[in-house]
């Protein structure tokens, strides 16, 4: 399709929007061998569209069953290839060729071998990373609960010196009780045991609740927040988590401790129990205070640079003779510790980037080839579902497929087919037959870039019936049109066509890409909108307007003050000094008083001019139909009748409207029309326009009082008889024709032998004449809109204008008026340009749907569906 | 309020009744099954299930498949689902779609208790638990050791602590216990989801309370049976029965001193929905009857569809999706193990 919709020049026959392509049911036979050839090339032509023959299987029954199996886990693996490269950052080749002939199973063991590879690969990657992980957690223990450790002694101490002094300074006058208890010696107290870890942040409370009620409160809990997020070594995600201490008694609570831990994720790392022990140690060896600190560290430094062997005697025999600090020991144990954590962590760390690069390597790869394979596997699985749709001979030698083709499709469809049996070897070659059917076909239009947007709103109301007229051919030209009824005002215009020209000059870039949404629907719209902007500049000028202000562009104004006191806007002063503006509205009546009820009388008639216009146009489109269609009936009861009725009351409007303006009479149309249908008898005084008029309007009404009957009774007899008569004939005729045929036949469906039912026909001819002469007034009302609409838009415009920016200007204040400015550029930009567009457009579009289409088009067909490549390659699952 | 829902429900309602009827037409329909039915083995029953709401969740299995692979998708479509509708929810519509979990919770609380007391991994029976029964601290539950510990530890936190009160012994756990913990706990919840839906009043509360009523007839039968020939006595076995529902109280009374299945028919009998239960089955026989249960269930689940404005149609989707899982890992199964013959013995179909 793309390349027919991309050439448009010589190759193709002319284009032609009105009726949709003439299509064709054809058979074709293939041979088994050449079946996937075949409909590989048929994929490549896009002009078939298969029906499915094996509606009643379910998919697994089908023939091709196994191979769209191995298509699916193809898809899988480049899934989750895709999803791989992601999340590395490895992003697929762009191929420019795409024709590379690449054999589907290699590229299944390919495609195996590097799934294989890439687990393994992530599985080792998973498990370094796990380590790693759960070392940056011990780390982050150890530091926490190190910090935790030395607070509390620090605390501890503090407390126990504070106690002494206390002692010393005032003996007796403390209860004693009390000082008892203080003074317990925390050496002496009952031997606790305790668990570090961490646990996730969100489940810290309860982690804490429970373990509190597991252990009847006999616990001491202590959390701390890690400030950065963590990844969790099980889960591989980033997560907010906690460093606990948690202090108990006993074996039971620290095996229901253990168990709590495991039920709520929380991973336990060893703050060495010798460590803790040490601590104790330490702290019964060393009670004296305030040795040297620098020392220590220093000899932390010699120790980490000699290694992490039998420095511990040392520590403990150097602490022991010059009772160091307890705290300071303490801290410098896990420091060590710390130091062998983080000497593995950078070693580990060392291994996992060489991991990563290597898979990065096998994912560039992969990226290399990868656009490719999945083009590759997504045509196949197409072949394989087009192949499902055909039905196996029951010779089982050959596969019979049908489906719709336009007529000028068919030789290239004969030769696609020639060309796949040759190049399968197939020894017999592939036949194509022409089926007769009484079935609808699709419709099919062949559309440009210009036309699809404006095809796509015709087919939003209803894709058209088979070969019916196609209302795309002057929604062209009038939906562009009316919409810039409602939106005229160059200024505007201009605004508009400068983004819609960014748009177009852009396509080629723009199509490749990915749009948001709305600007999807922009850049779907583009011709669309370049022709509304187009058209609405058109409007501007003959209203004269540019954001509201009036230019005498074409020559100054036909009106000159009379004198100095008719400057405040009254019309009444003002003299004809030249001709006639010669181009839409004399910019002098801007502003004016009697500005508004001109433009209204003026908007107003021209909108029931052009509604009567487009409506007796889709009254003519119905007469082509029927035309087309060879029906009689729907000449001589549908479109006569109704031209009748439509134009000897809208149409006489019109032409009254049209007089009005070339004799300037002042006759009140209103009651000329209603005083047409009250009393028909009446002298029309000094309302009429011309002779005879009262003759001419008792004729009009007479047939439009006529032709309601006429389009309501005799139609259904017609039909009647009609198929009385064929019903008749048919019961003969049967028995000439062929086996062959009836066997089509009754392929084909039962929409041959449809029942007549006539009641039922009367009453649809009765709701469509009602709705037609009901319609032919609430219609023309419709159009109304036009007028509304365009006198919404001027005074909008003309408030911002005025409100906005004129009055910002007479504030003589640079700051005010930048602010003004930017509120009317806003303003026009936000409520004009979009908002307005929007509203416009959508009455454009009822105008469309509703006042023109009813009048013709019946919009009941499906639209052709060929099965092509082209759609492939960028429909994202 | 009744009779006036019409004027009202849609402005919180609407749309999540819309959800809850657009997710019904994607229910398996009899078509479907019969095609899965003739399945050759679990990658065909992906393909036909990759035409349905299914499809995305299974798309991106690897080609062994498990049928435990199936259900776990399939469920996490539905535990999806779920969650986006109790999202939109607003009081008391949310309030209603919890109630429908605290059945699953009830049973993952019976399941990882038994499972502890016969030395199971805490992870493993995790695993299986229903995800839509999932609270937070479930795994703690290994911890205790009698029932009133695993109220204190864990349940008093979760929206089962009320159901509690009825069954708290400092007898330790054993399989006995545990099933009658589990059935005080439905019973508890059964009266409580009913109180609550005679509380929202309107088609809610009549619907509901049909459908609830037949979950708690359901029950007592299934306890009556399962405890013939146990050492459960008849007091005991009579403070088991949820304390409405069609069967109560004269029923139960009838129910309490049934020795065998026949007597249970017989007390069934009695009462004209479940006369046609009964009366498809052969005397003494009690294999068919889960069936036979559930079909009717399934029945009165569709029908709760055919009125607009009410909650029940969330739970009568939820249970239907349960059903439907059911019924796909039932045919999974069979065809996993080829016993292909036995595929239509227990499938419910919907539509």
């Amino acid at each position: 399709m793309a390349e027919i919709r991309g050439g448009g020049g010589g190759c193709c026959p002319p284009m032609d929007l009105m009726r949709s392509e003439p299509m064709q049911l054809v058979q074709v036979i293939v041979p088994m061998e050449s079946a996937h050839l075949t409909v590989s090339y048929l994929g490549d032509l896009g002009l078939v569209q298969f029906k499915d023959l094996n509606a009643g299987k379910s998919p697994f029954q089908r023939t091709y069953a196994t191979q769209i199996k191995r298509c699916g886990e193809m898809a899988r693996k480049i899934r989750f290839f895709k999803d791989q490269m992601s999340k590395a950052g490895v992003s697929p080749r762009v191929i420019l060729d795409k024709d590379i002939d690449i054999d589907l199973d290699d590229v299944e063991v390919k495609l195996g071998e590097l799934e294989a590879e890439l687990v393994e690969i992530n599985a080792n990657n998973d498990k370094l990373q796990r380590s790693y992980n759960e070392l940056v957690e011990y780390k982050l223990v150890l530091e926490k609960a190190g910090e935790f450790f030395a607070s509390a002694h620090r605390s501890a101490t503090a407390q126990q010196s504070e106690i002494e002094s206390q002692q010393v300074g005032e003996d007796v006058l403390e209860t004693p009780l009390l000082q008892e208890e203080k003074s317990v010696d925390p050496t002496k107290q009952v031997k606790l045991g305790f668990l570090t870890g961490l646990v996730p942040r969100e489940k810290s409370m309860v982690f804490e609740r429970i373990l509190f009620r597991a252990t009847r409160g006999n616990i001491f809990i202590r959390q701390s927040v890690i400030e950065e997020s963590v990844v969790d070594p099980n889960s591989g995600e980033k997560a907010e988590k906690n460093v606990f201490v948690v202090f108990y008694s006993g074996e039971r609570a620290k095996s229901k401790i253990l168990k709590i831990c495991e039920a709520f994720g929380a991973n336990r790392y060893p703050f060495s129990e010798e460590l803790g022990r040490q601590a104790q140690m330490m702290s019964e060896v060393c009670i004296i205070f305030g040795c040297v600190s620098d020392f220590v560290y220093y000899l932390m430094h010699t120790v980490s640079i000699q290694g992490r062997v039998s420095c511990r005697p040392v520590i403990y025999l150097l602490s022991a003779m010059m009772m160091v600090d307890s705290q300071k020991l303490l801290t410098l144990s896990s420091l060590l510790i710390m130091f062998q954590v983080s000497g593995r962590l950078a070693e580990l760390k060392t291994t996992i980037s060489a991991g990563l690069d290597h898979r990065k390597i096998l994912l560039e790869t992969i990226g290399d080839k990868f656009e490719q394979w999945n083009l590759k596997v997504r045509k196949e699985k197409a072949i394989y579902h087009t192949l499902n749709m055909l039905s196996l001979d029951v010779t089982k030698k050959c596969l019979v497929g049908e489906g719709w083709s336009p007529l000028f499709a068919a030789p290239e469809i004969q030769e696609a087919l020639q060309r796949a049996a040759v190049d399968s070897n197939s020894q017999v070659g592939s036949i194509l037959q022409v089926l007769r059917t009484k079935e609808m076909p699709p419709t099919f239009f062949r559309t440009n870039k210009f036309t699809t947007a404006f095809q796509e709103i015709v087919d939003a109301y209803g894709v058209a019936k088979y070969q019916e007229a196609n209302p795309t051919v002057f929604t062209i030209v009038t939906f562009p049109f009316l919409f810039a009824v409602m939106f005229g005002d160059w200024g505007h215009g201009i605004c508009l066509l400068l983004a819609t020209m960014y748009l177009i000059l852009r396509e080629k870039k723009l199509s490749s890409q990915k749009l948001g949404d709305i600007m999807e629907m922009a850049f779907g719209g583009r011709y669309v909108i370049f022709m509304m902007s187009l058209f609405s500049i058109y409007t501007g000028l003959i209203y004269n307007e540019f954001f509201s202000i009036p230019y005498p562009l074409f020559s100054p104004s036909a009106y000159e003050c009379r004198d100095a006191s008719c400057s405040e806007a009254t019309t009444i002063g003002l003299i004809k000094t030249r001709d006639t503006y010669p181009f839409g509205v004399d910019p002098v009546w801007h502003g004016t008083r009697s500005e508004l009820p001109f433009l209204n009388s003026l908007k107003m008639k021209m909108s029931i001019l052009l509604g009567v216009a487009q409506m007796n146009l889709g009254i003519i489109m119905s007469f082509c139909n029927a035309k087309f269609f060879k029906s009689a009936v729907n000449v001589w009861f549908q479109f006569v009748p109704q031209m009748i009725f439509l134009n000897c009351l809208f149409g006489y409007l019109s032409v009254l409207i049209i007089i009005k303006w070339c004799t300037g009479s002042q006759a009140d149309l209103y009651h000329v029309m209603i005083y047409m249908f009250l009393s028909p008898m009446d002298d029309l005084g000094e309302n009429q326009l011309f002779p005879n008029q009262k003759t001419v309007q008792l004729t009009f009404l007479f047939l439009a009082l006529v032709s309601v009957p006429w389009m309501l009774l005799p139609k259904p007899f017609i039909l009647k008889k009609q198929h009385e008569a064929r019903h008749q004939g048919q019961s003969y005729a049967q028995l000439d024709e062929t086996d062959e045929s009836l066997q089509v036949e009754t392929n084909g469906g039962s929409h041959g032998h449809e029942e007549f039912e006539f009641s039922e026909i009367f009453v649809h001819q009765l709701i469509h004449t009602i709705e037609f002469v009901l319609g032919a007034v609430s219609n023309t009302a419709s159009y109304l809109r036009l007028w509304a609409l365009s006198l919404a838009h001027s005074e909008l415009s003309s408030v911002f204008y005025e409100k906005v920016l004129l009055m910002a200007w007479g504030f003589n204040n640079i700051f005010i008026l930048i602010v003004g400015i930017l509120v009317f550029i806003f303003a026009t930009v936000g409520v004009l340009l979009v908002m307005e567009t929007l509203s416009a457009f959508l009455h454009a579009l009822r105008l469309h749907w509703v006042e023109y289409q009813n009048k013709f088009y019946e919009g009941d067909g499906y639209k052709f569906a060929p099965f092509t490549f082209t759609l492939v390659g960028n429909e994202d699952e | 309020m009744y009779g006036f829902e019409a004027l009202t429900f849609n402005i919180h309602g609407g749309y999540l009744e819309a959800i809850a009827r657009g997710h019904r037409a994607g229910l398996l329909t009899t078509a479907d099954y019969n095609n899965l039915c003739q399945c050759e083995n679990l990658d065909d029953i992906k393909m036909h299930l990759s035409a349905t709401k299914y499809g995305s969740y299974l798309q991106n299995e690897p080609s062994p498949l498990h049928t435990t692979t199936i259900v776990e998708k399939c469920t996490l479509k539905l535990v999806d689902d779920y969650k986006h509708m109790l999202c939109q929810a607003t009081e008391p519509m949310s309030t209603f779609l919890e109630y429908i979990r605290y059945g699953h919770m009830i049973d993952n609380v019976v399941l990882i208790v038994t499972g502890t007391l016969h030395e199971r991994d805490v992870q493993e029976l995790i695993e299986k638990c229903h995800p839509l029964g999932m609270f937070d601290s479930i795994a703690t539950l290994a911890v205790a050791q009698n029932m009133r510990e695993l109220y204190r530890l864990v349940l008093v936190d979760t929206p089962l602590a009320p159901y509690f009160s009825e069954c708290l012994t400092s007898e330790d756990l054993d399989d006995m216990n545990i099933e009658i913990m589990r059935n005080t706990l439905y019973k508890a919840y059964l009266e409580d989801f009913y109180k609550f839906c005679q509380k929202l009043g309107g088609a809610t509360a009549e619907i509901m309370s049909d459908l609830l009523a037949f979950e708690a007839d359901r029950r007592a039968v299934n306890i009556t049976i399962n405890s013939i020939g146990t050492e459960l006595t008849r007091e005991d076995r009579k403070k088991l029965y949820s304390n409405f529902g069609l069967l109560y109280p004269y029923g139960h009374e009838e129910l309490a001193i049934c020795e065998d299945i026949d007597q249970v028919r017989g007390v069934m009998e009695k009462y004209p929905p479940y006369q046609a239960i009964f009366s498809k089955m052969s005397y003494g026989e009690s294999q068919m009857l889960d069936k036979a249960f559930y079909e009717e269930e399934v029945r009165r689940l569709c029908l709760a569809f055919e009125q607009q404005f009410h909650y029940a149609v969330f739970f009568a989707y939820m249970r239907l999706r349960e059903q439907e899982i059911r019924n796909l890992m039932w045919i999974s199964e069979c065809v996993a193990q080829n016993q292909k013959s036995r595929i239509h013995d227990s499938v419910v179909y919907m539509f």
